[in-house]
């Protein structure tokens, strides 16, 4: 790795740290109801919405009440998505006249999409009508990333309320997390992506003659070639901010026209991470004690970096098989260097592994090089991070109430370790909140083994199957970790738009995001009923360097036992086997 | 205090114990463990596999398999001992317990004046029915005393010798059943059923047969059972995983049942699982031990996490009573003067006080009583009018008492009170002190400072159970200037002086209101609402009926201090069952180096590099780690008797020290036991 | 219950116009104003022809035009209707046969003996990738020089002309567009 390649990582990590500050304490005044900068644009447009819906502002919800208005909200989004999907041909905005998406893709895609998974079956530009990009896609890359946010924020009311039963009012955290913060810094990145070359149009594709005609794998001349574009600014800009990931082409931010100079690249990296890190500081904010906030993204940087760095170093070094062929794989000024396969010249190695950390640590699942090409320890650092829970950043308000979920196991541990009954922020931690945690942490782990047994036992699990050898146990191994987090992200050479894979992939999703979200309802109105237990000196403090490293411990912990034998027969055992052909 | 402590490993108890574990195969009793129950079933799928193995048609050496079965039935079996193990000192304390439970004749009065007995025998009493009990007869149930003073040799529930004095009205009128009455007689009231007795319910509770799970012990299950149902998954999902590998590498044959099971028992949390309930009951055995009688496990739980305690300052931060502590003479006077007279006017003053008195002046200035015997003295008792006791001798009328009283004494006769000795007055008011002024005649020749006494050591207790965060506030009848000097000296955080039964009552309720949890103890009738309201409330045995009724633990040694003792216990009992399972769990990592390149040698031979400790041979390395998880069963059956150290340090100490020790040694510690017995293995040509 | 399934249908609805309508207009009105080049595709003109967008790359295989990237669209390369990567594991025999076909292909169009450069012989990961590393350029100098019987220096100047370096200084990789550089050396030559 060349020190420009360390320099561009701590430019990253320098202005993504810097923005936590400023965003997390305007995301907690908006969702703590006080004002902010932008009540004077915004206000009016709210108030109008509410009237318009008959939103009672002051209108609290139990848990109950607030998990029927997600799963009710969550329902219609689906069958709004899926209907879109399949009347396509018929709508508007549908220049290139694609045909009505299949039945089962549609169904696919419709939960990708509710669930913040976005994981892509079908390729963008060629299945997708501008109309349901717009209608379907974006609608649900604001929506399902507000929803996550809001139940994030009905965890932290769980801790900050004492003695009461409600934990706010979905439609109003709904609209305010897409009104205060989606839209208008969507707006803002959209436009920066525009001056970089991401295309934003409503024309249809543009046809040009290539300089020197070439053949199809038939053989026959091709000589003009059909340049894709659409609506995608807009897009791209809320599907790195929503921790959405769903591209608007197939190649997803690989695609020049997606992601096209090394700053687009720059800015939408940071969208990734953006708001997942600076809901912490939202957390400490809003808990009253800005040190908890510090300290979960502290935890998350612990994992983070190293894994960032050895991915970093592990994808320089290139493959041995193309060493053997005299292929120059070092890395200088006048070439990157190491692992090219799949990844774009302009961002080299640094930034493509980069993106895949960051893009399987968030749940945002896009990408801007091929995962499947990694070296295999390398593509085994997505893919464990999908398996630790999406917690480390994860999805916008889902990863972080994810990693609460694994506080309060680590909290319980070290209370017991300290003989004291555990309590964290104040809250005595119980069987309940303790059987809560325990779910939604084992479900997502459940969906991914057992979907990944169903699929390599089945024949049409293992028809689509790409590549020989582990690395196809690996591709099936990182569809599931992808869906049962929702992650989004794929070892691509994986053919899943198939009924099969449609359809397990949509139910590891499903699971992966209510049976997450209902648990930490459940426990965030638990917390709500509670007292609050004033901190004393026999409490163990859980903002410190110590705190931060057991729960580090946990996360880990559980991931690696949970996936070490899946993962040394995939990535481990393939890394093995490349080594061996030195 | 005597402890009636058993050795960890008596023989009498390890012979049960050994029993027991096979009584325990029971599947009714294994289903109260989730986590041993997949492993007592693992141990029967095994078990037929080896059956099964015995034909040669599977392939697979049946050695190998029987291995793999008999040391998941070891595993099963280990657990029960733990369990009998805990249970033994438990039902050996019990029994020494009943000795004193033999049948009695009770000696049933009509009513008090009555004076025809009837006898019944002890178990046909009823509630209410009045008894008679006479020197050498042992006190058929539990009542109270509603005649006559005896002394009542409470060893058989104390462990205590010396007798103790019971009698009717007051604080000390309760009488358990079982104990005997040494010397008089006493009329007692039956207060509850035979088979309810205080004694009775100590033996239940100390077999365990009325133990219910915890709620933090309801939490750990679920975690516990959580992690047992990911490592099942993981384990059944690899079935279908190795059949693909298989086919993919063209090489090896599918993981066996035997060694999924294998490694589905290494990767369970069995070591703590194992030793769960044995940590519970142990920790119940280490109360009783220390002579504490906790009516709930609830109760030995909660002591862990006590806030607030509350202390009775009266034999508990202080001595018993006041005592001299200084002389101040008048001026004109000289401190031997002083002490003299004072020494004269307590010569009969029988009070702890007026003995404190002579013991002073006996200490400053070797005043003793003998050389006193040849002057006729005429002692001059208190009384509630004067206010002074004292002595008249040769004409000369010695007085002490109040500053105010003796004042007025000594105006009537024409004296007065000097500056100074006002000052001084004023002074030791301030300090918390008493002043006691003593006069000769009309004049005053100076004053007493009677003091509380703070117990030694005390302060030193208290800034201990300040650094387990545990905040301490004195109750006294006090005003609050007193109440604040001792407060200081004592080093307590807080006091409530003047206190009613009312105040103490609110006063724990505000803290409970604050999220605070509670706990205090007591011995009087009046205590028992603030008892109840507690949230933890030790009640001292020599206390009333009321008084034990309220709290949830009775400390048999009647020792206020043991609060600080029970608060351990109940911290020691969580940070053992978290210590084992952070042990537990990090023990996985090593188990599963050991047997996942073993389990696919075949397959992916370059897994092997996975293999760190370089074990001998697949075979020899699973069933190293089979067999490193049932020792290390056994290995910490005396930790969780006894329990992890508990040192009070702050939290975060705690944590740094229980997670390098059970966290970091836990990663290290099987590695080094799984090579050690694979070596031993290899050398026996086991496998 | 049923006032919940009213609110939800009116949140999602007033949502989706505001989101899914007035957002995406929004952002193309401002994007057809302040940057009508970008939002349409880069595309180069040369007179009123359009010759390809300068973010797209195109297939080369003749020895007079500097190659870009293996390209893995189906049916053929640089579809820039249908992105792909190649998906090829580390493992993959294609990957291996992929490599060794280009290798061989740039020897036999006369690009000689030394290390190849690895992004020559990788596919890039949407298939359209405009550019190559200036180690890859370099490699192919000699070859385009000789095909084009121009002097190494002419062609190394144009290679440095369009070669861009590390955006602000910092970011992403040196590279050169190999559309740009390929219409630079069909345009007459001043010198």
């Amino acid at each position: 790795m060349t020190s420009n390649g360390f320099v561009q990582l701590a430019v990253y990590l320098g202005v993504l740290l810097a923005c936590v500050k400023p965003l997390g304490f305007y995301m907690a005044r908006v969702y703590s109801g006080s004002g902010t900068f932008l009540d004077r644009f915004i206000g009016p447009l709210e108030r109008l919405l509410y009237r318009l819906c008959g939103i009672e502002k002051s209108a609290e919800m139990t848990w109950r009440q607030y998990s029927v208005a997600i799963l009710t909200f969550s329902l219609l989004s689906f069958l709004a998505v899926y209907v879109l999907q399949r009347t396509q041909v018929w709508l508007p905005l549908n220049p290139e006249s694609l045909p009505a998406v299949s039945p089962d893709s549609s169904f696919n895609t419709a939960v990708s999409f509710t669930t913040n998974t976005n994981w892509q079956g079908y390729g963008g530009e060629t299945t997708m009508s501008y109309l349901t990009q717009m209608l379907a896609l974006t609608v649900q890359n604001f929506v399902s990333a507000a929803a996550g946010m809001a139940v994030l924020v009905t965890l932290i009311r769980g801790f900050t309320r004492h003695s009461t039963e409600t934990i706010g009012n979905f439609w109003v955290d709904l609209v305010r997390g897409t009104l205060y913060i989606l839209l208008p810094i969507s707006l803002l990145f959209a436009v920066a992506l525009v001056s970089q070359g991401v295309v934003q149009t409503f024309n249809s594709y543009h046809e040009v003659a290539f300089l020197e005609p070439t053949v199809d794998a038939e053989g026959q001349a091709v000589t003009r070639q059909s340049i894709a574009v659409g609506p995608a600014a807009s897009q791209i800009a809320i599907k790195q901010l929503g921790t959405n990931g769903g591209g608007f082409f197939n190649v997803n931010s690989a695609h020049p026209l997606e992601n096209p100079t090394p700053l687009s690249n720059f800015l939408q990296l940071l969208a990734i991470l953006l708001i997942p890190a600076a809901l912490c500081y939202t957390f400490g904010e809003m808990v009253s004690d800005r040190r908890q906030g510090w300290a979960v993204l502290a935890a998350m940087l612990v994992i983070f970096v190293p894994l960032l760095v050895a991915t970093t170093i592990t994808e320089q070094s290139g493959n041995p098989i193309l060493t053997r062929l005299g292929v120059d794989q070092s890395a200088s000024d006048s070439q990157p260097g190491g692992n090219m396969e799949g990844k774009e010249s302009r961002f080299g190695i640094v930034n493509s592994s980069l993106w895949a950390v960051a893009t399987t640590a968030a749940s945002n699942g896009s990408v801007n090089s091929m995962h499947d090409s990694f070296t295999p320890l390398s593509g085994l650092v997505p893919m464990w991070l999908m398996q630790l829970g999406e917690v480390i950043f994860g999805g916008v308000g889902s990863g972080l109430y994810g990693l609460l979920m694994f506080a309060i196991v680590a909290v319980f541990l070290s209370g017991l370790m300290v003989g004291r009954t555990p309590e964290y922020l104040g809250k005595k931690i119980g069987a309940f909140e303790m059987k809560m945690a325990a779910l939604a942490i084992l479900f997502p782990c459940a969906m991914v083994l057992v979907g990944t047994a169903v699929a390599v036992v089945s024949a049409s699990g293992r028809a689509t199957i790409f590549n020989p050898g582990p690395h196809g146990f690996s591709e099936v191994l990182y569809a599931f970790s992808s869906a049962g987090n929702n992650n989004g992200s794929a070892f691509a050479g994986l053919g899943a738009n198939t009924p099969f894979y449609n359809g397990l992939l949509g139910l590891a999703m499903l699971v992966g995001r209510f049976w997450v979200m209902l648990p930490v309802l459940a426990i965030a109105g638990s917390l709500a009923a509670k007292k609050t237990v004033p901190a004393g000196p026999g409490t163990l403090p859980t903002h410190t360097p110590l705190f931060v490293v057991l729960l580090v411990a946990v996360v880990i912990v559980v991931g690696a036992l949970s996936f070490f034998p899946a993962l040394a027969l995939g990535p481990i055992v393939e890394h093995l086997l490349l080594a061996n052909q030195e | 205090m005597t402890k009636t402590s058993t050795r960890l490993f008596d023989r009498k108890i390890l012979g049960d114990a050994i029993r027991a574990s096979f009584w325990k195969l029971d599947p009714r009793v294994q289903l109260r463990n989730p986590v041993m129950f997949a492993v007592y079933l693992g141990s029967i799928l095994t078990t037929i596999l080896w059956l099964n193995s015995l034909s040669g048609s599977t392939g697979e050496s049946s050695t190998f398999v029987l291995g793999v079965a008999m040391w998941l039935w070891f595993t099963v079996l280990f657990a029960n001992f733990a369990e009998a193990i805990a249970e033994g000192h438990g039902k050996a304390q019990a029994a020494s317990l009943k000795k004193s439970r033999t049948t009695v004749i009770a000696r049933k009065i009509a009513n008090k004046a009555d004076r025809i007995t009837e006898e019944v025998s002890a178990t046909d009493l009823k509630i209410g029915d009045i008894v008679i009990v006479k020197a050498g007869e042992t006190i058929p149930a539990d009542g109270e005393v509603i005649e006559g003073v005896a002394s009542v040799d409470e060893s058989a529930i104390t462990g205590e010798s010396a007798p103790v004095v019971r009698e009717s009205g007051g604080d000390r009128s309760s009488v358990t059943g079982g104990t005997r009455v040494i010397s008089d007689w006493l009329i007692i009231q039956v207060r509850t059923l035979p088979g309810q007795s205080f004694l009775d319910r100590m033996i239940a509770m100390v077999e365990g047969a009325k133990r219910q799970k915890t709620p933090n012990e309801i939490a750990l299950a679920i975690l516990l059972a959580a992690l047992t149902l990911i490592f099942l998954l993981v384990v059944a999902t690899l079935l279908p995983f190795s059949i693909f590998s298989v086919e993919v590498s063209g090489q090896g044959r599918a993981i066996s049942l035997t060694v999924l099971v294998a490694l589905f028992v290494c990767l369970a949390p069995t070591t703590i699982g194992a030793l769960l309930s044995a940590i519970g009951i142990a920790g119940m055995n280490r109360l009783s031990q220390a002579n504490v009688i906790a009516m709930s496990g609830r109760a030995v739980e909660a002591a862990g996490d006590v806030d607030v305690l509350l202390l009775d300052k009266t034999g508990t931060i202080t001595l018993g009573n006041r005592q001299a502590t200084r002389f101040i003479p008048a001026s004109g006077t000289t401190e031997k003067e002083l002490a003299e007279a004072a020494h004269l006017a307590s010569l009969a003053d029988e009070t702890a006080e007026g003995r404190s008195i002579a013991v002073l002046a006996k200490k400053q200035f070797g005043l003793r009583g003998r050389e006193l015997e040849h002057i006729q003295p005429h002692f001059v008792p208190f009384s509630a009018r004067t206010r002074m006791s004292g002595v008249t001798l040769d004409g000369h009328s010695i007085r002490k008492g109040a500053a105010e009283a003796v004042e007025t004494h000594v105006r009537s006769l024409g004296g007065f009170l000097p500056e100074d000795v006002r000052v001084a007055v004023q002074e030791i008011a301030k300090s918390g002190g008493t002043p006691l002024v003593v006069s000769r005649d009309d004049k005053v020749l100076g004053v007493i400072e009677l003091k509380d006494i703070v117990k030694g050591g005390i302060k030193e207790r208290f800034a201990e159970l300040r650094q387990m965060g545990i905040k301490t506030v004195m109750i006294t009848g006090d005003n609050p200037l007193t109440a604040a000097a001792i407060a200081a000296e004592a080093g307590v955080d807080d006091f409530l002086a003047e206190a009613t039964p009312e105040a103490k009552l609110s006063l724990i309720r505000d803290y409970q209101k604050g999220g605070r949890l509670v706990a205090m103890t007591g011995d009087g009738t009046n205590d028992a609402p603030a008892l109840a309201q507690a949230d933890v409330a030790v009640a001292m045995n020599s206390g009333t009926q009321a008084a034990k009724e309220a709290g949830n633990m009775v400390d048999l040694d009647s020792n206020p201090t043991k609060l600080i003792e029970i608060v351990n216990i109940g911290k020691q009992l969580l940070m053992t069952r978290g210590s084992l399972t952070t042990f537990s769990i990090a023990n996985d990592v090593a188990k599963y180096f050991a047997i996942l390149p073993a389990a696919f040698a075949a397959t992916y031979p370059a897994l092997k590099a996975l293999d760190l400790m370089r074990l001998s041979s697949p075979s020899s390395a699973i069933l190293s780690a089979v067999i490193f998880n049932a020792l290390i069963i056994i290995a910490l059956v005396p930790l969780a008797l006894k329990g992890v150290a508990y040192r009070p340090v702050g939290a975060a100490q705690l944590l740094r020290n229980n997670l390098l020790i059970y966290g970091v040694g836990g990663l290290i510690v099987p590695f080094m036991g799984i090579k050690a017995i694979d070596v031993m293995l290899t050398l026996m040509r086991i496998a | 219950m049923f006032t919940q399934l009213r609110t939800a249908a009116l949140v999602l609805m007033a949502l989706t116009v505001l989101t899914g309508g007035v957002y995406p207009l929004v952002v193309t009105a401002i994007a057809q104003l302040a940057f009508p080049r970008q939002a349409n595709g880069s595309l180069i003109q040369q007179g009123d022809q359009i010759t390809g967008s300068e973010l797209i790359g195109q297939p080369f295989s003749r020895p007079e035009y500097f190659w870009g990237r293996l390209s893995a669209t189906g049916p053929h390369p640089y579809n820039a209707a249908a992105s792909s990567g190649s998906n090829f594991g580390p493992l993959h025999p294609g990957f291996k046969e992929a490599a060794e076909a280009r290798i061989l292909a740039l020897h036999s169009a006369g690009s000689s003996g030394k290390v190849v450069p690895v992004d020559l012989v990788t596919a890039s990961g949407s298939g359209l990738d405009p550019h190559i590393s200036p180690a890859a350029a370099e490699f192919q100098v000699p070859r385009i020089a000789v095909a084009r019987k121009m002097s190494e220096g002419a062609v190394r100047e144009l290679v440095s002309q369009h070669t861009e370096g590390r955006q602000l200084g910092i970011l992403g990789e040196p590279r050169v567009n190999v559309l740009r550089l390929n219409l630079a050396l069909d345009q007459p030559q001043g010198n």
